[in-house]
C-alpha cells in the first residue's frame, strides 16, 4: 500500500537529508571557526599563523584536499537547500487558508524564521566567498595573504557590520537547526532531552561567538 | 462550587455555508453566560437564539463533551481547543474568560482537513492513515493467552501515553506547517513499544508515513507547537521515535515482493 | 408474535459449545457473496464489522460520527470484566456468570449470560494481541481491580480510558479491513429506516449528514449496534449524538422492544449546575475502590466538609451494606444517594449531591498512589467544577447512564425480524434489570468478536447468496419515501420552539416520573404529559435551514421525535412491571427497610413490546425466565 515516492520523496526522508547534511555543515562551521582562531596567534618570523594555515589547506593532498572538501560541502549545501525547498513547498500547500488569529506558544523566532535565516546565510556565504576566496569584493585583495585580507576587509565598517548581522541570523539558524537535527534523526531520550537544547545553545554560542569576535577584534584594533 | 457569575462575551465566528462557498467572520453577542457553562454550552445558547430568530445556527462538531471522543474541533483565540492546557474545547469552561472579552472561533485549517460547514471539517485523512498501517494484524480468535507475553510496565505505560491520543487533529491545526506527525507518531510509537507490534513495525511506519504524505499534510520542522496544543499531552518524543523507525525502515527494509502461495 | 429464544439444550456450560458444534457454516469461497450491514461503530459494531470482514463477508458499516473511532464506547472509563482468575482470588466463569445474573436482579437469560462469561476470557486475549495497553504490574503481567457488585478482582483496565483503548483496538481492526477493501465505511450517515422485504431485514435507508441525500443500502443481514437510549432523559452521561432512532425504526417495523424501563442511573456523576447544562459527566465507578461516600448527619448542614467532624458524618453505604460497602452495585448506590438528598442531607448549592471523599485513602496510600490510579479523573473533575478533589471531597450525584432494555433478541442475537441482529447496548440480553460495572465493554465486545460472527453466519447459511433485491423494489422505494416525508414534515412545521427545548422538557418528565424511583401515579401522569408535549412538538417545532445540507437542528429534531415515542413506551413498561428489580424501582414494591422487592411469582419474565401502529397501544408479550443453574434469591449486598 506504499503510495509515496520512496525515501527522498517522503517528508521524513527529506527531513533526514536536511539533518545529515546539517551535521556536515555544522561540523564544517565549527572546524572553520576553530581554524580561524589562529587570527589571534602572533606572527612567527613575519609569517602569520593564519597564512600558514591557509597554505596548509590549499596544499593538502597535493592540492586535491581542498577540492574534495569543497565538493562535499557544495553537495551538502545543495541537498540541504533542495530538501528545504521541497519541504517548504509542501508546508505552504498544507495550509492554503491562513488563520485570522493564531497564537504561538512553543515555537520560537528561530524556528519560524528558518527559511529567512537560511537565505541570509546563503547570501552571506556568497559574499564571504567573494570576499576572501575569490577576492573581488574589495580592492587590495592579495592571494595567499589571508591575515592581511581579513584585517583589511574587516576594517571597512560595512563589511564588519554585514558579517555581524549575518552571524545573528546564522545563530538562530544554528540553534534551531542543531536541536532539530537531533530530533529528526530520532536522537531523543527523556533523560538526555534537556542536554539537546543545552548542546544547541553551547555550540551556537561557541561558533557564533568565535566568528563575531573576528570583525570586532579588527574594528577595535585588538588585531591589526 | 464557585458562586454563579455571568459574563458578557462577544464572539467572532467563522461562517461558511459549505465546502464550495467562501467563508467569513460573523459577530454574535453572548450576553449573560454563566461561568459554570462549558464553552460548547455557551455556543448552544447562542445557537438556540439564532434558531428562534430564524437564522442558521453555527455548525460545530461535538459529541461526548467529556474530552475523550476527539470530535470537537475549533480554534479559539488562535489556539486549538482554546487557551487552557490539556483541555478540549468541550471541557473548556466559560470561567476561563473575562467579562467583555471578544473571542474568535475558527475551524481547523489544513488542506487535508477541508471545511464542510462553519466550524465542521473533514478529518477522514486520519482514518486513512490508520487504515494504511495503524494496527496490529491479529484477526479475531487468533490470540494467545493475554498473560503469555509479559510486557515491562514502563513500556506498557509509555505505550499508553502514546495511545491516549484522541485523534482530534489539534496538532495539525496548531502546527505552522499543518503537519500530522504528532498524530501519526503517537500510533506508531504505541505499537512499536509493544512486543505485539514488532512483526509489522517497519512496514507500518513506512506505509503510514506514505499515506500521511499522500494526504498532503505538511512536514515537521520541530516547532513543538503540537505538543503544547495536544489536549492529551502527547510528547514530541514520539516524533523522534517515528523518525528513527522510518530511517531504519528505509535503510534495512526490502521492498515488498510478490511471493507465490503454496498450492 | 412468538418469542422463541432458541437456546440450545443441554447443560448450561455446554450450550455454547453445542451451538458451535451444530451451527451451519458458509463455505469460505461463498462468504464474499454475502453482504452484511453493521450500523454503529462502537465496541460491538466495530468488532463485529472487523471480525465478519476477516471471515470473508462483504461488510458495510455506518456511523453518525465523522470517524468510527468516536463512537461513545470511547468514553467508558473504568474497565472490562473477565473471568481470568489471574489474581487467584477464586474467580471462575461460573462466578462471573452468577455475579452478572445476580447483579441484574435475576431478570436476564441464563444461557446468554453464561456465554458472555465464557467468552470474556477470549476478549482480553484478543485485545492484548491488538496492542491494547492494559495496566500491568512491574512483573509485566496484567493488573486487575475491583468493581461494584463483585468480591473478586476481575476488572482489566487501561488507566481511566479503558473504553477508549478497547475501542481503538476494534477501530484499528476495522480500519485494517477498510484498507483491505473488505469493509466499506460510511461516516456521517444516520440510519433512518429499516428495509423489510417479505418480513425479512434486507437493508437500511440512511441520510448523508453532509449532503442530506437519502440513500438505500441492501444486504443479506442487518446488524444494529447503535447503543443505548439514555439521552431520553435529556441529561445523561451519553454523548450528545446518542439516539434511539435506529432501534426505534426497527421496533416500528416489527422488532419487539424488551424491557424498555430498565435504565441504569449511575451513582457517581458530577452534579447538575444549572439549566444550561447539556450533559453530565461520569466519574468512574472505580473511584469507589478508594473513595468513601458520605453526607452530613444533620439536614441542611452547610459547613465546609472539612469542618464536619467524623461523628457527624454518615457513611451510609458502609453502614447499610457492610460487606460490599462503597462498592455496592450501581442501582443500590444511586437510590441510596437519592434517598439521602430527599431527606435533606444533600450537599452543594443545589442540595442534590453527596461527598465522595478520598482523604482517608490519601492518608493511607499517599497522594502519588491516588494520582497514579485516578489522576486523569481528578483532573477532569477539577476542569469541570474548578475544585481540587485532592483537597475537597468530590461531589457526586446519580445520572442516567446506560439502558439495559433494548430490542429483544434470541440466543442468536437476532430480533423478532429475521435477518435483523442486534448487539451491544442496543439489545436487551445480558444485564437483566441492572448492569454491573465493567460489564458493558465485556458485552459489546463479546457480541461483536465472538458471538455475532458465528450466529450471523449460521443465519446466512440458510439465505440465498448473490443480489439481495432490486434497488427499485417497491419495499425499498417505500422506505425511502417514508424517510423523505418524515424529514419534510419536520421541516414544514415552522413553529417557534427548538428541538433542544422539547428534548429538555421531555427529559424533565422522564427524570421525574421514570427515573430512579417510579410510582403508579407518576407514571400515569407521565403518560398524560408526554403525548401532550409530543403534540406540541409536532405543531410548534422550529427547525432551521433545509433538509439537503449539514443541518444539526434537523438531526436533533429527528432524534427527539423518536425519544418522545420511546419515552412513552418506557413509562408504559414501567407501569406494567409492578415490582422493583434492579434499576427499576417501584415505590409500591419495597421491603420495610427500603430495598427493592421483586415479585418473582408475577414478573420473572422479559416484557417484549410489539408495535401495533400509530396511535395504538403496543402489545406486551412475555418471555418467561427459567433459572436452572442459579437459585432465585433475594439480592443482598449487606
Amino acid at each position: 500500500m506504499q503510495t509515496g515516492a520512496g525515501f527522498f520523496g517522503s517528508s521524513i526522508g527529506k527531513k533526514i537529508v536536511m539533518a545529515i547534511t546539517g551535521i556536515l555543515l555544522v561540523g564544517f562551521v565549527t572546524v572553520h571557526m576553530i581554524g580561524n582562531l589562529q587570527l589571534y596567534l602572533p606572527a612567527h618570523e613575519g609569517v602569520y599563523a593564519l597564512d600558514t594555515y591557509g597554505e596548509f589547506l590549499r596544499t593538502l593532498l597535493h592540492g586535491s584536499g581542498i577540492w574534495i572538501a569543497r565538493a562535499t560541502l557544495l553537495t551538502a549545501a545543495i541537498l540541504h537547500i533542495w530538501a528545504a525547498w521541497g519541504l517548504t513547498l509542501m508546508n505552504r500547500a498544507a495550509r492554503p487558508v491562513a488563520y485570522q488569529n493564531q497564537a504561538y506558544v512553543a515555537s520560537t523566532f528561530a524556528s519560524r524564521w528558518m527559511r529567512v535565516s537560511g537565505v541570509v546565510v546563503l547570501i552571506f556565504i556568497i559574499v564571504h566567498l567573494l570576499h576572501l576566496t575569490v577576492g573581488n569584493l574589495l580592492p587590495g585583495f592579495e592571494q595567499g595573504k589571508v591575515f592581511h585580507n581579513v584585517v583589511t576587509g574587516f576594517q571597512v565598517p560595512w563589511v564588519s557590520a554585514f558579517y555581524i548581522l549575518a552571524m545573528v541570523f546564522f545563530a538562530t539558524h544554528l540553534h534551531h537547526g542543531i536541536w532539530s537535527m537531533l530530533q529528526t534523526l530520532g536522537l531523543s531520550h527523556p533523560r538526555y532531552n534537556g542536554l539537546r537544547h543545552g548542546l544547541a545553545t553551547l555550540l551556537t554560542i561557541v561558533v557564533i561567538g568565535g566568528n563575531i569576535s573576528f570583525p570586532i577584534a579588527v574594528l577595535t584594533g585588538f588585531v591589526r | 462550587m464557585s458562586a454563579e457569575k455571568t459574563l458578557n462575551l462577544t464572539l467572532k465566528v467563522w461562517r461558511q455555508k459549505n465546502a464550495a462557498s467562501e467563508g467569513g467572520f460573523e459577530t454574535y453577542a453572548a450576553p449573560g453566560v454563566s461561568t459554570d457553562m462549558s464553552f460548547l454550552e455557551m455556543l448552544d445558547v447562542v445557537n438556540e437564539g439564532l434558531i428562534t430568530q430564524g437564522a442558521e445556527p453555527i455548525a460545530f462538531d461535538h459529541d461526548c463533551r467529556e474530552g475523550i471522543c476527539g470530535t470537537c474541533s475549533m480554534v479559539i483565540n488562535g489556539r486549538p481547543h482554546g487557551p487552557k492546557e490539556r483541555t478540549t474545547a468541550c471541557q473548556l469552561h466559560v470561567r476561563s474568560f473575562k467579562d467583555g472579552d471578544t473571542i474568535s472561533i475558527e475551524p481547523w485549517r489544513a488542506k487535508a482537513f477541508p471545511v464542510r460547514k462553519d466550524l465542521v471539517v473533514d478529518r477522514s485523512a486520519f482514518d486513512r492513515i490508520i487504515a494504511a498501517g495503524g494496527f496490529i494484524s491479529a484477526p479475531t480468535g487468533s490470540a494467545q493467552d493475554a498473560n503469555a507475553l509479559p510486557i515491562p510496565k514502563e513500556n506498557a505505560d509509555l505505550a499508553m501515553d502514546a495511545a491516549a491520543c484522541i485523534g482530534c487533529g489539534a496538532c495539525v491545526a496548531v502546527c505552522p506547517n499543518a503537519s500530522a506527525m504528532l498524530f501519526v507518531s503517537a500510533k506508531i510509537s504505541q505499537l512499536a513499544l509493544l512486543p505485539q507490534g514488532q512483526p509489522e513495525r517497519y512496514i507500518r511506519v513506512r506505509d503510514m508515513v506514505a499515506q500521511m504524505d499522500a494526504e498532503e499534510f505538511g512536514s515537521c520542522t520541530n516547532h513543538g507547537e503540537c505538543e503544547t496544543a495536544c489536549p492529551k499531552g502527547i510528547s514530541l518524543e514520539n516524533i523522534a521515535r517515528m523518525n528513527r523507525d522510518y530511517l531504519k525502515a528505509s535503510l534495512i527494509y526490502r521492498p515488498k515482493v510478490a511471493t507465490g502461495g503454496a498450492g | 408474535m412468538e418469542l422463541k429464544s432458541n437456546i440450545p439444550d443441554g447443560p448450561l456450560e455446554k450450550k455454547w459449545e453445542k451451538y458451535r458444534n451444530d451451527m451451519k457454516l458458509v463455505n469460505p469461497a461463498n462468504k464474499r457473496k454475502y453482504k452484511i450491514i453493521v450500523v454503529g461503530s462502537g465496541l460491538a459494531g466495530a468488532s463485529a464489522a472487523a471480525s465478519m470482514a476477516e471471515l470473508g463477508y462483504e461488510v458495510e458499516c455506518f456511523c453518525y460520527q465523522d470517524s468510527p473511532r468516536r463512537a461513545h464506547s470511547i468514553a467508558a472509563q473504568g474497565g472490562i470484566n473477565a473471568a481470568k482468575n489471574y489474581h487467584n482470588d477464586g474467580d471462575s466463569v461460573f462466578r462471573l456468570f452468577y455475579d452478572t445474573v445476580k447483579g441484574g436482579d435475576f431478570r436476564a437469560r441464563e444461557a446468554n449470560v453464561h456465554r458472555l462469561a465464557e467468552v470474556s476470557v477470549n476478549i482480553i486475549d484478543q485485545c492484548v494481541a491488538q496492542g491494547v495497553p492494559f495496566a500491568r504490574e512491574y512483573g509485566g503481567l496484567l493488573d486487575n481491580r475491583s468493581f461494584g457488585g463483585a468480591q473478586v478482582s476481575r476488572t482489566f483496565y487501561a488507566r481511566g480510558q479503558t473504553g477508549q483503548q478497547l475501542l481503538l483496538g476494534a477501530y484499528q481492526a476495522l480500519e485494517r479491513q477498510i484498507g483491505l477493501g473488505k469493509v466499506k465505511m460510511h461516516t456521517r450517515h444516520e440510519m433512518q429506516e429499516l428495509i423489510l422485504v417479505d418480513g425479512v431485514a434486507k437493508g437500511i435507508v440512511t441520510r448523508d449528514m453532509l449532503t442530506g441525500e437519502i440513500e438505500s443500502h441492501l444486504a443479506h443481514a442487518v446488524c444494529l449496534a447503535t447503543g443505548g437510549y439514555a439521552p431520553v432523559f435529556f441529561l445523561s452521561t451519553n454523548a450528545m449524538g446518542c439516539n434511539t432512532t435506529a432501534i426505534w425504526r426497527a421496533y416500528k417495523k416489527g422488532a419487539a422492544f424488551a424491557n424498555p424501563c430498565y435504565t441504569q442511573i449511575h451513582p457517581t456523576c458530577i452534579p447538575v449546575t444549572g439549566d444550561h447544562q447539556s450533559k453530565l459527566t461520569l466519574m468512574s465507578e472505580s473511584l469507589r475502590n478508594d473513595g468513601r461516600v458520605w453526607v452530613p448527619k444533620k439536614p441542611g448542614d452547610k459547613r465546609a466538609p472539612k469542618d464536619i467532624p467524623e461523628d457527624e458524618r454518615d457513611y451510609y453505604l458502609e453502614r447499610k451494606y457492610p460487606s460490599y460497602g462503597n462498592l455496592a452495585p450501581r442501582d443500590i448506590a444511586s437510590r441510596a444517594a437519592k434517598e439521602a438528598c430527599d431527606n435533606g442531607l444533600g450537599v452543594g448549592e443545589t442540595g442534590r449531591g453527596v461527598y465522595l471523599d478520598f482523604a482517608d485513602s490519601i492518608k493511607r496510600l499517599g497522594q502519588p498512589a491516588i494520582e497514579e490510579k485516578y489522576g486523569n479523573l481528578f483532573e477532569m473533575y477539577e476542569r469541570i467544577t474548578d475544585e481540587n478533589p485532592y483537597k475537597v471531597p468530590m461531589r457526586i450525584y446519580p445520572a442516567a447512564h446506560y439502558t439495559m432494555g433494548g430490542l429483544w433478541v434470541d440466543y442468536n442475537l437476532m430480533s423478532t425480524i429475521p435477518g435483523l441482529f442486534v448487539m451491544g447496548e442496543a439489545n436487551f440480553s445480558d444485564h437483566g434489570a441492572n448492569r454491573l460495572g465493567a460489564s458493558a465493554l465485556m458485552q459489546g465486545l463479546a457480541d461483536g468478536y465472538f458471538v455475532a460472527p458465528y450466529t450471523v453466519g449460521n443465519y446466512l447459511a440458510g439465505v440465498k447468496s448473490g443480489p439481495v433485491v432490486a434497488a427499485d423494489h417497491a419495499a425499498v422505494k417505500a422506505a425511502e419515501t417514508a424517510v423523505k416525508e418524515r424529514i419534510d414534515k419536520l421541516m414544514a412545521i415552522k413553529g417557534k420552539k427548538t428541538p433542544t427545548h422539547f428534548h429538555r422538557e421531555l427529559g424533565k418528565i422522564m427524570w421525574e416520573h421514570c427515573g430512579m424511583a417510579r410510582t403508579e401515579a407518576g407514571l400515569k401522569k407521565a403518560l398524560e404529559l408526554i403525548p401532550k408535549l409530543r403534540e406540541e412538538f409536532w405543531s410548534d417545532l422550529l427547525v432551521s435551514g433545509t433538509g439537503d445540507e449539514l443541518n444539526q437542528s434537523l438531526e436533533r429534531a429527528g432524534r427527539v421525535a423518536d425519544f418522545f415515542e420511546l419515552g412513552e413506551l418506557m413509562c408504559l413498561d414501567a407501569l406494567e412491571r409492578r415490582e422493583s428489580c434492579g434499576g427499576h424501582f417501584r415505590e409500591e414494591s419495597q421491603t420495610p427497610d427500603g430495598e427493592a422487592q421483586r415479585d418473582d411469582a408475577n414478573f420473572c419474565h422479559v416484557a417484549a413490546w410489539e408495535y401495533k401502529g400509530e396511535g395504538q397501544v403496543p402489545e406486551r408479550h412475555v418471555e418467561p425466565l427459567a433459572f436452572e443453574s442459579v437459585h432465585l434469591a433475594t439480592r443482598s449486598y449487606k
